[in-house]
């Protein structure tokens, strides 16, 4: 009986979002420690991950620390960052239209994970599912992880050791995967992949996925315009 | 400013980033075309984030074992494992490559 209801429950978008916020949220060992490496103690390096929540503006915000920056330039590097939270919130907002009292929380766990777990699902209630597993999945690991790493430094090794770069990369081609069902989709995709690719070296990390939003809707654009006046 | 003052203004930013999405009127995200645009930019984020987590190291483009990762995912994909399977077949392919001596 518990084991059919464990099942009703572990539904496809629930099932993704425990996958991808243990892939992800075990990296939070080392932000921990790179973190306290670059000279933040345990306290700030937990308000990071309790408040800020974004792993890439984490990273830049400690890189430019640790670099001996200053904290200006350390906010402005992962503010740069953080903008592309802005545009998934927006992307979220269209797609699930949740009530106004569920945003001031919704946002704070508005991130690459919870917006691409919600978005791959076809039906409203299992964005809903995939939004609220990834978020708060990984929410709790990462600043579990964060607390674990920061306190044992370099002692615990690398998690890529453990394949976990590998495990994110599948996780997110299996999110893309299922919408990769007629032409069009595989098309955007490659324009996508290809511009992000061309984007890495050109501008700083985070950027790429704002320049792969751009071309693909600049892509969109042009097809819509076309076809309105073709008919 | 102290380091800490930093690190809690920087936290704010990024919260204020993240509400700030949510601020678009919804009669205006309602629209046909707008609902279409989201479906569209659905496709272009997912692959860019695989995109990204596949060869960005930073701003360097660094095909190592992640690219093992994909194509093992692509694979199980293809063979329509469960998606947990999925992952598992990545991180295994990226453990196994780096065992082998590749970066």
């Amino acid at each position: 009986m518990s084991g059919t209801l464990l099942r009703d429950r572990l539904t496809p978008a629930v099932r993704m979002g425990l996958s991808i916020s243990i892939a992800v949220g075990a990296y939070g060992i080392s932000f921990g420690a790179l973190s306290v490496a670059a000279g933040l103690n345990v306290w700030q390096t937990m308000v990071l991950s309790a408040l800020m929540f974004t792993g890439g503006s984490q990273f830049a915000f400690i890189a430019v620390i640790g670099g001996a920056g200053t904290g200006a330039a350390a906010w402005a590097a992962a503010t740069l960052l953080g903008i592309r939270n802005g545009i998934y919130g927006m992307q979220l907002k269209a797609l699930i239209r949740p009530p106004a009292s569920l945003i001031p929380l919704m946002a704070q766990l508005t991130i690459d994970e919870s917006t691409a777990t919600a978005v791959a699902q076809n039906d409203h209630d299992e964005r809903v599912r995939g939004f609220w597993t990834a978020g708060v999945g990984v929410y709790l690991l990462w600043n579990t992880f964060t607390l674990v790493g920061a306190l044992a430094g370099d002692a615990i090794g690398d998690p890529k050791m453990w394949g976990l770069d590998g495990a994110a990369v599948a996780a997110f081609l299996g999110l893309l995967w299922p919408r990769l069902t007629s032409k069009d989709p595989i098309a955007i995709a490659i324009i996508a992949a290809i511009a992000t690719v061309m984007a890495i070296p050109l501008v700083p990390p985070g950027i790429p996925v704002l320049i792969a939003a751009a071309v693909t809707a600049a892509v969109w654009g042009w097809r819509h315009y076309w076809r309105r006046s073709a008919s | 400013m102290t380091l800490g003052t930093w690190v809690i203004l920087a936290a704010l930013t990024a919260y204020i980033i993240k509400a700030s999405g949510y601020l678009l009127p919804q009669a205006w995200l309602d629209r046909p075309s707008v609902t279409e645009l989201a479906s569209t930019l659905t496709v272009g984020l997912l692959a860019s984030l695989t995109t990204l987590n596949t060869v960005a190291d930073g701003q360097a483009l660094v095909p190592d074992s992640r690219l093992l990762s994909l194509l093992a995912g692509g694979i199980a994909l293809k063979l329509k494992a469960p998606y947990i399977v999925v992952v598992i077949v990545g991180a295994l392919a990226a453990a196994l490559g780096r065992q082998v001596g590749l970066a």
